[in-house]
């Protein structure tokens, strides 16, 4: 059997898979990209300006207000869930847990339930009188009372939280079907060489779930940059003082509302580059031996 | 570099094909002089019409399909083909509609600058001033309500110009009162600003809540602040600088004083605790529960409240009769269609005076012949207070008709205000700019 040179009518074969890909992946992609050297309102004539989209886009105060907002939601989608979920899913793995097919399914819940409707539910905890400052009445702390999603100083944090919530259940179940391949000698090496809990996740399960750790940064890094249901609905028109405003968000507004097509276009393509950038960046370093 | 940015051009030259927007730059619609006008349905032959239209809340959707099977009909040689769309839907949907090969014939589109302002200027509209003559909407309809569809070509001036469309019907922005607490309290409705301060103020002393109010979505500090201006502000300046004529300026000593009497609202407790993360929905509902003795509302809310709260819900004018008021989504012809003078009588025939009929049947308040209509309880308040207000000249219009982005700028400038963010020098400094940089740019 010769290692053959893969005979050209391979490319036969995922010719139907890329035609789809090319049509409603790439095409748009590139039309995006086209739209994006114009300055168009979306009903008159385009003018063609260059790259004058993407350099207004630097001193553009929304913009970058967007990008920084979305710099803190990727603490509350990626950081916190892969970490939470790190710590969880190592002690759910070292006890049994009677009904822990239960408890996946229902850590991994918020992943299901679309998000619209997630963030109707945290609206009415973070309403003014909703569960949240009950709570926090009924355990004495009234002085931390206040209206969550309407105060520019608590909207864009109450709405990462909900990131936090939805993201770790998916870290979570991705970490425990990885530990789950871990040999159990592994587990009784570190416990023989009189190592304690730290030392066997630092030396077993953190080397062991590189992967896992990858594929969960990746897919939350990415809900993070592209998050718009949960802020359109739970703060309409970008927050309280414009404190909750994403690149989605400004990509939208751009494109239906105040008629700059060709801006909103640029972001896309700016987003765009940066997901792809991130999750680059994520591959290179934990899917080395992948 | 630029060699590989030329042939990602070129290539996105041969995928897309063309510039942006270059299907639509055709010709702007030539009016339709009255007098070649066709009214009669039943002559023009097999016609289809597609209609775009958001009427799909409650009342709403009960009489525009009410009158469309009475126009079916009527005139079975007129095919109406029904595209229902919530109102955020519509507004996002409906440039792309317009631009389109298969462009709807009528469709309810936003009377703002951004939205038929903008549609005028890229000739995607029918004039129906022709229309108006031949169907004698002039007559039937105040100049209030018709000037909130007239556009010049520039699509510059909300008020000017030509006619783009009709509306169904009325709104206000008044003051709906709890008739139960005003009772209790031992005062009266007020009829003077003075009787509403010491109303606001023997509410508050006497335990209840003077204001219901949330602001998440941003509008409602609008409605306060609109009507904090009607007390200090005269009508006609406050139209002027609603759509943003020239010359006019946020900077007055009126508007100072409104922007403080509204601070003062929320420094007096007059809100709700956390107003600022209260949904608008959540409030009157609160309000339909007995928190609250006034709550500054539309009159898109009558229906609801009426049903929640009987004869306990009160609406009037504010003291002083100036009032914040428009119409519904008016119905506009698509600068394509193919049946222009088919899809004006159907607009004809959801707007005249048996349409109105329906209308308030079904618990809308139509734009016309409000007083001939039988209602009762807080409707009847409601439709006398439009009565009024549509034929004198106190009805002034919302304020995101200034400039395209005046409905973000006013709405997110108030939620500053209140949440101090903002002093009233900068709140009105932030609204000035709005205005002198839309100027510029046009």
């Amino acid at each position: 059997m010769a290692a053959a040179e893969p005979r050209r009518v391979g490319y036969l074969y995922i010719l139907p898979a890329f035609l789809v890909y090319g049509l409603f992946l790439l095409f748009p992609l590139l039309h995006s990209g086209w739209i994006s050297l114009f300055s168009w309102d979306g009903l008159t004539l385009g003018t063609f300006v260059g790259l004058d989209n993407y350099a207004a886009l630097a001193a553009d105060v929304g913009f970058l207000s967007a990008f920084g907002h979305v710099a803190v939601l990727l603490v509350f989608f990626a950081v916190l869930p892969v970490s939470i979920g790190l710590v969880l899913a190592t002690a759910l793995s070292r006890t049994r847990i009677r009904g822990m097919a239960f408890f996946r399914t229902a850590l991994f819940l918020p992943q299901v339930v679309a998000m619209v409707v997630v963030a109707i539910a945290w609206q009415r905890i973070f309403a003014p009188d909703g569960a949240l400052n009950d709570l926090l009445r009924f355990v004495g702390l009234d002085g931390l009372v206040t209206a969550w999603l309407g105060d520019s100083g608590t909207a864009l944090i109450a709405v990462g939280l909900v990131g936090t919530w939805v993201q770790t259940g998916l870290a979570v179940v991705l970490f425990l079907g990885g530990i789950g391949k871990i040999s159990t000698e592994l587990f009784d090496a570190v416990r023989l060489d009189g190592g304690g809990v730290a030392r066997e996740f630092r030396t077993v399960v953190l080397p062991a779930l590189r992967a896992e750790i990858g594929v969960a940064l990746t897919l939350t890094v990415i809900a993070a940059l592209r998050t718009f249901d949960l802020v359109y609905v739970m703060t309409p028109q970008g927050g309280p003082g414009g404190s909750t405003t994403v690149p989605s968000y400004e990509i939208y507004h751009r494109a239906f509302h105040s008629g700059q097509v060709g801006s909103a276009a640029a972001i896309g393509i700016t987003l765009t580059a940066l997901a792809f950038l991130i999750t680059f960046g994520i591959t290179k370093v934990t899917g080395r031996d992948r | 570099m630029r060699g590989f940015a030329a042939s990602l051009a070129a290539l996105s030259l041969v995928l897309a094909g063309c510039v942006p927007g270059s299907g639509s730059s055709g010709q702007r619609p030539a009016e339709r002089p009255a007098g070649e006008v066709r009214t009669d349905p039943a002559t023009m032959g097999e016609v289809t019409l597609t209609v775009w239209d958001q009427e799909v809340r409650g009342g709403q959707e009960k009489q525009i399909t009410a009158l469309n099977d009475a126009f079916q009909r009527k005139f079975p040689n007129i095919r109406i083909k029904r595209v229902a769309r919530s109102f955020d839907d519509l507004r996002s949907t409906v440039k792309l509609g317009l631009t389109g090969a298969d462009a709807p014939d009528v469709v309810q589109v936003n009377n703002g600058k951004q939205d038929m302002g903008s549609f005028v200027k890229a000739g995607l509209l029918q004039p129906l001033d022709g229309y108006a003559t031949a169907h004698k909407w002039t007559e039937r309809m105040p100049d209030s309500v018709l000037r909130l569809a007239k556009y010049p070509d520039s699509g510059a001036v909300l008020g000017e110009g030509k006619l783009y469309g009709v509306a169904q019907t009325g709104e206000l922005v008044g003051l709906y009162y709890n008739k139960e607490k005003l009772a209790k309290l031992g005062i009266q409705a007020p009829r003077t600003w003075e009787e509403f301060d010491a109303a606001l103020a023997t509410a508050k002393r006497a335990g209840e809540l003077p204001i219901q109010f949330g602001n998440l979505e941003k509008s409602s500090g609008t409605y306060l602040f609109s009507l904090a201006m009607h007390r200090y502000g005269k009508a006609e300046e406050e139209t002027r600088l609603a759509t943003g004529r020239d010359g006019v300026t946020w900077n007055t000593d009126a508007n100072k004083q409104a922007a403080r009497l509204v601070l003062s609202w929320a420094d007096n407790g007059y809100f709700p605790q956390g107003f600022a993360g209260i949904k608008g929905d959540d409030s009157w509902a609160a309000f339909a529960r007995g928190e609250g003795v006034f709550h500054v509302s539309g009159t898109w809310l009558s229906a609801d409240l009426q049903a929640a709260m009987g004869d306990k819900a009160g609406f009037q004018l504010p003291p002083g009769q100036t009032v914040t008021g428009g119409t519904g989504l008016p119905f506009a012809v698509s600068g394509r269609s193919k049946n222009p003078d088919a899809a004006a009588a159907y607009i004809d025939f959801i707007t005249n005076s048996a349409a109105m009929k329906v209308l308030a049947d079904n618990g809308n308040l139509p734009a016309t012949e409000a007083d001939k209509q039988a209602v009762s309880g807080l409707n009847k308040d409601v439709f006398a207070a439009w009565q009024t207000a549509s034929r004198s000249a106190q009805m002034v219009p919302y304020l995101d008709y200034a400039t395209v982005t005046a409905y973000d700028v006013v709405t997110g400038a108030t939620e500053q205000l209140l949440a101090k963010q903002l002093s009233v020098e900068q709140f009105l400094t932030v609204l000035q700019d709005d205005l002198d940089k839309n100027r510029g740019g046009r």
